[in-house]
């Protein structure tokens, strides 16, 4: 009698857990809003401005799919997140989607129970050095002081760097961009590493830019993009398919600009599917029809949010290279809305 | 009689459990450990069974993977190759030298706070009131990280040491380096060195550090032996025998024939490259948690040791100070040592609060156990249940070591009723 009691009680809790993994979308449209893991604060990623609105690349993805899935791009609540407290507060459940320049690797997807939706970002490891320093290169920094930011990938590609290549550094490791920042400025590192777009936007935050310069060298492979955890496809999918939209906008020329006009209709199919004026898209993510009109209003298609936030008419100066769309060259390449 | 037998004749029936008192309390206690014990199984087995349903069972082999990272403080070898399993050890023994650290000066200082807050000169006391305050009253967190902003920002950076017109120079005769990436001082080098013995080929420990603690040890144990024996020798004929000088010699000379012999020479930190080389360099982050757990302690400690001198009656300093001691002597003779009595309980609470705020080590990117098993590794393996799991027992047999020794300790001192 106790046990089957006792078994019913295990039964039932892993049933209500079980209910409430399943329905993120639902959960999401319930509560009103979508609650987005972010950085701490990196300018032009995610960083909240004077009156706590959050900006920035990555913030324009939680905000497309707030748009998406809910009506509204605003409905958003960030958490702010380190690089060790990110994937905790995902599989946690304290966050619904994680958009934290978070790179793509095999054991957060496979061992973390992790789903990555796609790829917002290419990007690569990279060293930010003083200019005064004199240091050309990164095999030149045999013995230097670097800061780098726990948690990270970007940890592990340093040891691998150094190791391979024979030469030794003190690694100070720290918590947050700001921190980072505060210690590489006042000289208690000589180096700063991290993804090389963090170290642009770091570096234009900084007084005197002009006085850091970013080593040529790219020692690994930093794709970075949104996620959520392992055993809801369904959110998945809705989050996968906003940033899809956002690409594939691009790619068709819809911009915030015309939205209206090619909203009307148009003879392309590809647009009217993801418009909505044809085939019911939307209905099989359980949507409406209008979703990817939504998320590219809220803050344009994927090449306005570059542009807007870290594109070479801003501060940060990124240009699009790898991340240009596949057809100028560029590997940023959406599945077809079919 | 008649009564008792009546009462031990009376069969023992169920309900008695209940309604007897005595057995009434018992089975309250059994049903409340049943109770206890159903509840952590069922915890457990939920916990373990929503793990698997996740697919992350509890599984430590983690530990024997390559952890992939440094560590900047290393006081054993380590590089990223080794395992996750040495990188938490590297990880305790940093935890264990700030915790050894910061209880030593915590006691140094608060012992003395304590006594000046007690001064009658009212300026001292006054401002022992002000640091006991100032220091109890803002959580250690952020005098951590007071301490290691202060010390970025106000200290020179290495480089300022370099070149024609360097703004910083070298301290205490050219033999020390305060930067703001930590404090460089001159190590030991031995020529003629022993070299290193390997333990279990687990880590290595340098012989001539060994040699030279045996021979430090045997020394103070022979002075010890000096000053016995001078006890007796007064104790006997009334005159002490003058051995200050036997007992300095018996300490100070064998270590340094020792060092002669093995070619002891200092090494001085030196600029080269990005850093300064060679002497001993203490960290900043280790400075910075070192100083503000340290003082943080001991505005506590100087409370306890405060409240000790005060549970001592004033007719004891009055009696002794009849007996024509000088103040300082009755404190010395009379007053700690019934005092620390009084102290040495709480004491050891502070010790254990002291090893426990070491946790906030990655605050300032210190590489404590926290750092490293319950940081890093726990981030990059994603095992969290298993390092928290470890990192508590670690926390754990740490403070039931701590409160064991002085435990002891405390037995020894206590005022032994005869
Ligand atoms: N892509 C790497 C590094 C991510 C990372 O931590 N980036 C830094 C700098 S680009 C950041 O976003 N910092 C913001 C913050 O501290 O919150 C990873 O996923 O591990």
């Amino acid at each position: 009698m106790k046990r089957t009691l006792y078994i019913g009680a295990v039964a039932a809790g892993m049933m209500t857990a079980g209910v409430a993994v399943a329905g993120t979308l639902e959960d999401v449209q319930a509560k009103g809003h979508v609650q987005c893991g972010v950085s701490t604060g990196l300018v032009g990623f995610a960083a909240a401005d004077a009156d706590g609105n959050w900006h920035g690349f990555d913030v324009a993805v939680c905000r497309a799919v707030a748009a998406a899935v809910i009506g509204d791009s605003q409905a958003v609540k960030f958490t702010p997140t380190t690089g060790k407290t990110r994937f905790t507060a995902l599989s946690s459940g304290e966050i619904d989607m994680l958009a934290r320049n978070t790179t793509w690797t095999y054991s957060r997807d496979v061992d973390l129970k992790l789903t990555f939706v796609g790829i917002n970002y290419y990007d690569g490891q990279g060293f930010m050095v003083p200019a005064g320093l004199g240091v050309g290169s990164a095999t030149d920094l045999d013995g230097a002081t670097v800061c780098i930011q726990t948690g990270t990938t970007t940890e592990l590609n340093l040891a691998d760097f150094f190791r391979s290549n024979n030469i030794s550094y003190e690694p100070v490791p720290i918590e947050t961009n700001a921190e980072a920042q505060q210690q590489y400025l006042a000289g208690a590192c000589d180096v700063y590493t991290t993804d090389r777009s963090g170290l642009a936007a770091t570096r234009a935050s900084f007084e005197n830019p002009a006085d850091h310069v970013i080593l040529p060298e790219i020692i690994s492979k930093e794709p970075l993009g949104p996620l959520v955890r392992h055993g809801d496809d369904h959110w998945a999918d809705a989050v996968r398919w906003v940033l899809n939209a956002l690409i594939s906008a691009e790619e068709l020329g819809i911009t915030s600009g015309n939205l209206a006009e090619m909203a009307a209709g148009t003879n392309n199919p590809e647009i009217n599917r993801l418009m909505g004026t044809e085939g019911d898209l939307g209905g099989m993510l359980g949507l409406d029809k209008e979703w990817a009109q939504r998320a590219i209003a809220a803050g344009g298609n994927y090449g306005e949010i570059f542009e807007a936030h870290i594109g070479e008419s801003t501060a940060i100066g990124l240009a699009r290279g790898l991340n240009a769309q596949w057809s100028d060259g560029g590997l940023i390449y959406s599945p077809p809305f079919r | 009689m008649a009564m008792t037998s009546e009462m031990t004749g009376d069969r023992f029936r169920l309900s008695m459990l209940i309604y007897d008192t005595r057995y009434r309390s018992q089975t309250i206690q059994v049903v409340a450990m049943i109770g206890f014990m159903l509840l952590a199984a069922w915890l457990i087995t939920n916990t373990v069974q929503n793990l698997s349903a996740l697919g992350k069972p509890i599984d430590f082999s983690f530990l024997g993977e390559p952890a992939s990272y440094d560590i900047n403080q290393r006081l054993l070898e380590y590089t990223s190759r080794d395992t996750h399993l040495r990188a938490s050890v590297l990880g305790l023994i940093n935890t264990l030298l700030v915790a050894a650290m910061g209880c030593v000066t915590a006691t140094i200082v608060g012992g003395m706070v304590g006594i000046l807050r007690l001064s009658r000169n009212w300026l001292i006391s006054r401002l022992m009131a002000i640091y006991v305050e100032g220091f109890r009253n803002v959580p250690v967190l952020l005098w951590i990280i007071l301490v290691m902003a202060l010390m970025i920002e106000s200290l020179p950076a290495p480089r300022a040491f370099r070149g024609e017109n360097a703004t910083a120079s070298l301290q205490v005769f050219d033999s020390v380096a305060i930067t703001n990436r930590g404090v460089y001082i001159p190590e030991p080098l031995f020529s003629r060195g022993l070299g290193d013995v390997s333990v279990f080929g687990a880590f290595s420990i340098s012989l001539d550090l060994i040699v030279f603690l045996a021979v430090l040890g045997a020394g103070i144990w022979a002075a010890a032996w000096v000053r016995k024996r001078a006890d007796r020798i007064q104790d006997s004929t009334g005159v002490r025998p003058v051995t200050w000088w036997q007992r300095i010699g018996l300490i100070v000379i064998p270590p340094v024939i020792v060092l002669t012999a093995l070619g002891f020479q200092l090494g001085l930190p030196a600029l080269k490259g990005f850093n300064f080389a060679g002497g001993i360099y203490m960290r900043n982050s280790l400075i910075a948690l070192w100083l503000a757990l340290s003082l943080y302690t001991a505005a506590f400690i100087a409370e306890t040791v405060r409240g000790g001198i005060l549970a001592i009656s004033k007719g004891q300093t009055e009696a002794a100070a009849a007996l024509g001691l000088r103040p300082r002597r009755i404190m010395g003779l009379v007053i700690l040592p019934q005092a620390l009595r009084v102290i040495i309980p709480p004491l050891i609470s502070q010790y254990l609060n002291l090893t426990k705020n070491s946790s906030l080590a990655i605050a300032v990117g210190y590489m404590d156990i926290t750092g490293t098993l319950g940081g890093i590794t726990m981030n990059q393996t994603g095992r969290e249940l298993e390092c928290i799991l470890l990192l508590m027992l670690c926390y754990l047999a740490l403070s039931l070591g701590i409160s064991a020794v002085l435990n002891w300790y405390n037995e020894r001192v206590k005022l032994k009723e005869r």
